[in-house]
């Protein structure tokens, strides 16, 4: 291991840093915004909008992220849509998570007991009063641990922007290696700062689950 | 007699194509405390569930003070105002406090405020004896305690009739007095209600009349002390043979 080559480096490796982590975020603000939209979409049972939330969540689910990504920013530019890398990298996030948040918001809903939605009705509630005061507050609670695994995924998935040459912690590592060969500082830094991102947050996230179960819920 | 509160009449309801209720017909009184008894499986649930617009019904009339019921959701939305449930699973929201979970029918769905609920609710409360509880939340609470507070919640709307399916039936022994002295005093205090349970000692002390339900069918409708004393079909004789009290 050779201290120079990670020292000089370094400079490189922040700026990846700061564009994952970036990207990151801003992909998956939206992709929670589209899955909110989308299992409410689903939950209320929207004629139209439902089963074009279905085709999307299927398309979303079953397509490589690599190929959400070549077609967003190769093929669209054919259908008269030219985006710049960064934000085809943003919207192939979006695409994809959107589904994955879906179906983790969805899920939350679907823990709630039927007898609970019947206690609820019983009470002369409307539909829209029993989302709005007995499923939807207990379903995102139940929705946090799906959605927090999603979290973590998205981020990982952040590193295939490197095919769409989006300078971010991967494609960072890549070039450096194709010009200097030192693959095993390269890979060390890589390995760490995506270590940096992820241990922490998964920690916090965890701290997160238990504590949102517990304000929901009294003590 | 005072005056009619509900009339079912031709009721028929099927669950697919399995006819489970077949040809329900009573009436109730205002004040009237009738005990719904039955094996597991007659349709006792099924039934009390169809009186509050839980179940679609296939064939017949409900008549609810005078008014025939068009099976719609709007005519039940407002109708649960008037016909309380209570459940044998409590089902309080977990994500609201004792006291925002009784609040919530008040203030929601009846749009009354929020200074004149509150203390209707708090009385209630007291009624019950649990008073201190208001700022709890469920999973602070024994079962027994969970359920007065179903009952309260259900209260709150101050309806005119009340329903209880096996309110007791998952409670912890000691805990079953309690609920069933609220419903005692309830009956008292001239509640209209329908009781399905399992307790034949509380049926017979607190029941005006009882429908006895087998395979989904009305075998007997009587006074109270007559059927305990002389039930007149086979079938409730088997039945009151084996419960124990
Ligand atoms: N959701 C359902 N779908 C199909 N069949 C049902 C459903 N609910 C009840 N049944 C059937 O309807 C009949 C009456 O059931 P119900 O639950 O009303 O009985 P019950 O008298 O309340 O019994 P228990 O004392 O066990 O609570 C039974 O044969 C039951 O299997
Ligand atoms: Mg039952």
């Amino acid at each position: 291991m050779n201290w120079t080559v990670i020292t000089q480096s370094l400079p490189q490796f922040v700026a990846g840093f700061g564009i994952t982590l970036k990207l990151s975020v801003i992909g998956i603000l939206g992709a929670l915004l589209v899955g909110a939209i989308i299992s409410l979409v689903q939950y209320f049972r929207i004629p139209g909008l439902r089963q074009l939330a279905t085709v999307y969540i299927e398309i979303s689910r079953n397509t490589p992220l690599l190929v959400q990504l070549f077609f967003i920013f190769y093929g669209l530019p054919g259908l008269g849509v030219k985006l710049s890398a960064t934000v085809s990298g943003v919207f192939g996030l979006i695409f994809l998570g959107g589904s994955y948040m879906a179906e983790a918001f969805t899920g939350g809903y679907n823990a709630i007991s039927k007898s609970q939605i019947e206690s609820g009705r019983a009470l002369g509630l409307t539909d829209l009063q029993l989302a709005r005061y007995v499923v939807l507050p207990q379903g995102l609670t139940a929705s946090v641990p799906a959605l927090a695994a999603n979290v973590i995924f998205l981020i990982k998935e952040t590193s295939i922007f490197t095919v769409i040459a989006i300078p971010e912690l991967t494609n960072t590592a890549l070039d450096l290696i194709g010009l200097y060969y030192n693959s095993n500082e390269y890979l060390f830094e890589l390995v760490v700062a995506y270590a940096i991102i992820l241990i922490p947050l998964s920690l916090a996230l965890t701290w997160l689950e238990r504590r949102v179960r517990y304000a929901s819920f009294g003590n | 007699m005072a005056e009619e509160l509900l009339r079912v009449e031709h009721l028929k309801k099927s669950y697919q194509s399995k006819e489970v209720l077949h040809d329900i017909n009573f009436a109730i009184h205002k004040g009237e405390v009738v005990a719904l008894l039955g094996s597991s499986g007659s349709g006792k649930s099924t039934l009390i569930r169809t009186l509050n617009g839980l179940e679609d019904y296939q064939g017949g009339t409900i008549t609810f003070a005078g008014e025939t019921v068009h099976p719609s959701k709007a005519t039940w939305l407002a109708l649960r105002q008037r016909i309380g449930m209570v459940f044998q699973s409590y089902d309080l929201f977990p994500n609201l406090s004792v006291l925002d979970n009784i609040l919530l029918g008040p203030l929601k769905v009846q749009h009354r405020s929020r200074a004149e609920a509150e203390e209707d609710a708090r009385k209630l409360l007291a009624s019950v004896n649990l008073a201190d509880y208001a700022d709890r939340y469920p999973r602070q609470l024994s079962g027994g305690q969970k359920q007065r507070i179903a009952i309260v919640r259900a209260l709150a709307l101050h309806p005119e009739m009340m329903l209880f399916d096996e309110v007791t039936a998952s409670l912890d022994p000691e805990m079953v007095r309690g609920v069933l002295d609220i419903m005692t005093d309830l009956a008292k205090r001239d509640m209209t209600m329908i009781v399905v349970t399992h307790e034949m000692n509380f049926a017979r002390e607190v029941a005006d009349r009882v429908l006895f339900l087998s395979d989904g069918e009305i075998l007997e409708d009587r006074q109270t002390a007559e059927f305990f004393a002389h039930p007149a079909t086979k079938r409730a004789q088997e039945f009151l043979a084996s419960m124990e009290f």
